[in-house]
């Protein structure tokens, strides 16, 4: 035996150096003192939230930088067992579409309100890019306060980010559609699909938002979107893929063109031509859904129609940049001059100038036109290149020093270059394949520029493994000093797609503890104990229900028959802090709801069983918490005894 | 005598901060609550520092039994107290007033004081009782219940004045504004006895 182990213990050493010669990167962390950068001691807090997608989770989770501590998974386009979001009669209005409940999506990229091109953490939006639809999320709430659908649009990737007044958010279409949608063949793609652009007013005190208009743009593949800013205010740019409109084996297809287009809008433009009337209103059917704080209830409108228009219609609008090849992310850096193409299959990274392209479009210098949009010569527009930076360029973000960071799939890499010079000051590995890249505020104009954090496509993981499916990861770099430095690995749910941070002061005092009791609106609140009633509607059974430490009112019900429909209609009495409390009843089909001090929700429950049956509160509460508990007796249907409740009495 | 009367009537009507900022302050911290709960008492009434602090206080106390701190109108004390300061205030500007225009012994100032004291130190009796019977008057069917080493129940009375441990909670009873405006009216009325002392021993020496 022991002639085998030695050599097993050989090899195994020797892999050891080898690993750690590898890992050097690693060791080197902890000598340098990495730990205690990311250390948050017990009970401190960490100096900035991120907001990361959760990709195909649907939602978007809330982490601490530098620790990478999870906070909060807030539910979004995905329902949510957890606290019953998606599943309570007061949240189910959040999923209505034209195309029914839609009770999951595919979120992709958050982005913060601004003012003045600043982060002003009012508010965070983010895209459904399945059934396209962008979500406001409150931040003083972390709550999902509304979702509207966006019409015309299939594949809503191009979304959803701001302009630097959060004048709108845009919403813009990867797969182009037959617009309106129609039976015709696949084939007759070229010229007859159409690419919607979606302008999204927001409104500045509540945030509500409205579709203004939607641009009807050539049947390309509209991928990545940035708002200009500053000098470049009032434009917006697109990349595209697939100016060949080929609608089949794309991956060849689409890659034939040596370039391909930004189209450069002036939405201003089109926003005064709207203003007088330009475009038409389109028959159209899209849900707008919209979560009131004070009533804790949503409702669903469906709307009617939508303002189209055509870009040819409105001359010197919209214009179109070649850009090689294939690009992915379209990225403007804070001062709003240079506009970074990454051409996912191309060797040198393009970075196209605003004031060559206004000067470009003033002398009409056209290199033809596709569609009635004109396209300008990349020589005219080019400000420079990073030559060879690395293989398959995705994203680009910017510290507000000067320098850029872009994220390299291929070769699996962030670096780092200088604005102007186009130098590649440094890079360094990531060890994930990794896609998009977050500086908080670094999709601003005013990045605050201390971390950025690298998020992961494909995990071969390096944590303890957790069988083929896992969840994935980001990595932190400090970007303070010439050199980033890689500080931390941490794991994210669902994929990370992209993220948004922010100092933690522009947010923390403005977030909610509770909701005031005497604020709420809900239509079935029960303001007190001595409030509580049930109501006998025909089949439908509507329960007035209260919570507090540690009971429920009332606590036996009786007279519930079998095909009864039972609305629990329950409101947490609580005024404090971090005291919700949650009710599951045994046999719900649907979900358990958690109730947020002040809160109203309704749980309906159809009894299948003749018996007694237990409900409970689920969020553990106080020492009482296993008292929290009571009994609804269900009778046979043709049974006639009373409706009744009671609480404390035998 | 004229500058101890005014002082005199400083002091009085200093008294009268008891109306607008809390007598006592007891605050009620513990690992899990990093944001204290704490109760504000004033002449008039019992106010939470925090909104909702009197209602999460109760919804504590309630598992060891404990009443629940008391309304306004539960308590005579918070319409006797009102009346009671007016009263020493009507009394103290009076006094320093006849002072000022010589009409009256500097040692009514001094009367004032021992009378404000004497009705102090009552007050205090009363309020500790009230202490007492709060943390010790407790429901004898409540969930929770501790007693001491020797197998007596436990008592939750706050300290009258100081820090004490209660259980896991960390328990401050100190006066608060109010109640540092009433010492130094108080004083000041000392000061204005020692003051009118001095003015009217002055003409003997002379
Ligand atoms: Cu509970």
């Amino acid at each position: 035996m022991k002639t085998i182990i030695t050599p097993i213990l050989a090899i195994v050493a020797v892999l050891s150096t080898l690993t750690s010669c590898n890992n050097s990167n690693n060791s080197g962390a902890l000598s340098n003192n990495n730990a205690e950068k990311v250390y948050v001691a017990p009970g401190d807090h960490d100096s900035h939230y991120a907001f990361i997608s959760g990709g195909f989770s649907g939602n978007l989770t809330v982490y601490g930088l530098p620790s990478g501590r999870l906070f909060k998974e807030i539910p979004v386009f995905s329902q949510f067992p957890t606290n019953g979001y998606g599943y309570s009669e007061e949240t189910k209005p959040m999923f209505e579409t034209s195309y029914g409940f839609v009770p999951w999506d595919d979120s992709h990229h958050p982005d913060i309100s601004q003012t003045n091109g600043k982060l002003d953490g009012r508010w965070i939006f983010i895209n459904g890019n399945n059934t396209p639809r962008i979500a406001r999320i409150s931040l003083t709430t972390f709550e999902t306060e509304e979702i509207i659908e966006v019409p015309n649009s299939a594949g809503n990737h191009s979304s959803s980010f701001i302009t630097e007044n959060t004048e709108y958010v845009v919403a813009g279409t990867r797969f182009s559609v037959p617009v309106p949608q129609k039976d015709i063949p696949i084939k007759t793609y070229k010229g007859n699909f159409k690419g919607a652009l979606s302008f999204i007013s927001v409104d500045p005190e509540h945030g509500h938002m409205d579709i203004k208009f939607q641009i009807l743009m050539p049947g390309f593949n509209y991928d990545l979107s940035h708002p200009g800013r500053g000098k470049s205010h009032g434009w917006f740019f697109f990349t595209t893929y697939n100016t060949e409109e080929a609608n089949t084996l794309l991956e060849v297809n689409a890659s034939q063109n040596d370039k391909d287009f930004i189209a450069a809008i002036n939405w201003k433009k089109i926003e005064e031509y709207v203003k007088k009337g330009g475009g038409t209103m389109m028959p159209a059917n899209y849900a707008h859904n919209v979560y009131d704080e004070h009533k804790h209830t949503a409702t669903s409108t469906m709307k009617k129609e939508v303002r189209v228009v055509n870009p040819s219609e409105v001359p010197g609008a919209v214009y179109f940049i070649p850009t090689p090849k294939s690009p992915h992310g379209c990225d403007v850096d804070p001062s709003g001059e240079y506009i970074v193409g990454n051409g996912k299959l191309s060797a040198n990274l393009t970075v196209h100038s605003f004031t060559k392209m206004l000067d470009a479009i003033e002398n009409k210098k056209f290199a033809g036109e596709a569609y009635g949009i004109p396209i300008l010569n990349f020589e005219d527009v080019l400000a420079g290149s990073v030559e060879q930076p690395g293989l398959g360029p995705l994203h680009t973000e910017f510290d507000g020093q000067g320098n850029a960071y872009t994220t390299f799939f291929i070769s699996s890499e962030v670096v780092k270059w200088k604005l102007g010079t186009w130098e590649v000051i440094d890079r360094k590995p990531t060890y994930y394949s990794v896609g998009h890249l977050t500086i908080p505020g670094g999709n601003s104009a005013e990045p605050f520029g201390k971390y950025m954090f690298a998020m992961n496509k494909i995990t071969k993981d390096r944590y303890l493994p957790t069988g083929p499916e896992m969840e994935h990861s980001a990595q932190l770099y400090d970007i303070s000093g010439e050199k980033m430095e890689l500080l931390l690995d941490f794991p994210t749910h669902g994929e990370p797609h992209y993220a948004a941070a922010i100092p933690a002061e522009i947010i923390k005092n403005n977030s909610r503890k509770i909701y005031r009791l005497d604020e709420n609106q809900h239509e079935k609140k029960t303001l007190s104990g001595s409030d509580v009633k049930i109501v006998r509607d025909g089949k439908n059974v509507h329960i007035y229900m209260t919570m507090i430490r540690s009971h429920f009112a009332p606590d036996n019900i009786e007279g519930i028959k079998v095909g009864d429909k039972v609305f629990f209609h329950i409101t947490n009495l609580e005024q404090d802090f971090d005291v919700p409390h949650g009710f599951a009843i045994i046999g719900a089909n649907n979900a358990e709801l958690l109730i947020a001090p002040g809160q109203t929700r309704t749980l309906t429950w159809e009894p299948k069983q003749v018996g007694v049956w237990p409900f409970y509160c689920t969020d553990f509460c106080s020492a009482l918490h296993q008292e929290m508990q009571g009994y609804v007796r269900v009778s046979p249907t043709n049974s006639n005894i009373e409706l009744s409740w009671s609480l404390g009495e035998d | 005598m004229k500058k101890a009367g005014i002082i005199m009537i400083v002091g009085a009507l200093l008294l009268l901060g008891l109306f607008k900022f809390p007598l006592w302050n007891i605050m009620l911290g513990a690992p899990q609550y990093p944001e204290p709960l704490g109760m504000n008492i004033y002449i008039h009434g019992i106010e939470g520092v925090e909104e909702f602090d009197l209602q999460n206080i109760d919804g504590l106390n309630h598992y060891i039994g404990m009443k629940t701190i008391p309304k306004a109108e539960d308590m005579w004390e918070f319409s006797v107290f009102p009346i009671v300061i007016v009263f020493m205030v009507v009394l103290g500007t009076v006094i320093g007033l006849l002072g000022y225009f010589q009409k009256l012994n500097y040692k009514y100032f001094l009367g004032w004081f021992l009378l404000m004291s004497v009705l102090g130190i009552l007050g205090i009796y009363d309020f500790n009782n009230w202490l007492i019977d709060y943390g010790s008057n407790l429901d004898p069917n409540a969930i929770i219940k501790v007693t001491n080493p020797d197998g007596s129940p436990m008592s939750y009375k706050p300290p009258l004045i100081g820090y004490q441990k209660l259980l896991n909670f960390d328990v401050d009873s100190w006066p608060h504004l109010g109640g540092y405006l009433m010492f130094i009216g108080m004083t000041l009325t000392l000061v204005a006895f020692w003051a009118g002392r001095k003015a009217s021993l002055k003409p003997t020496t002379q």
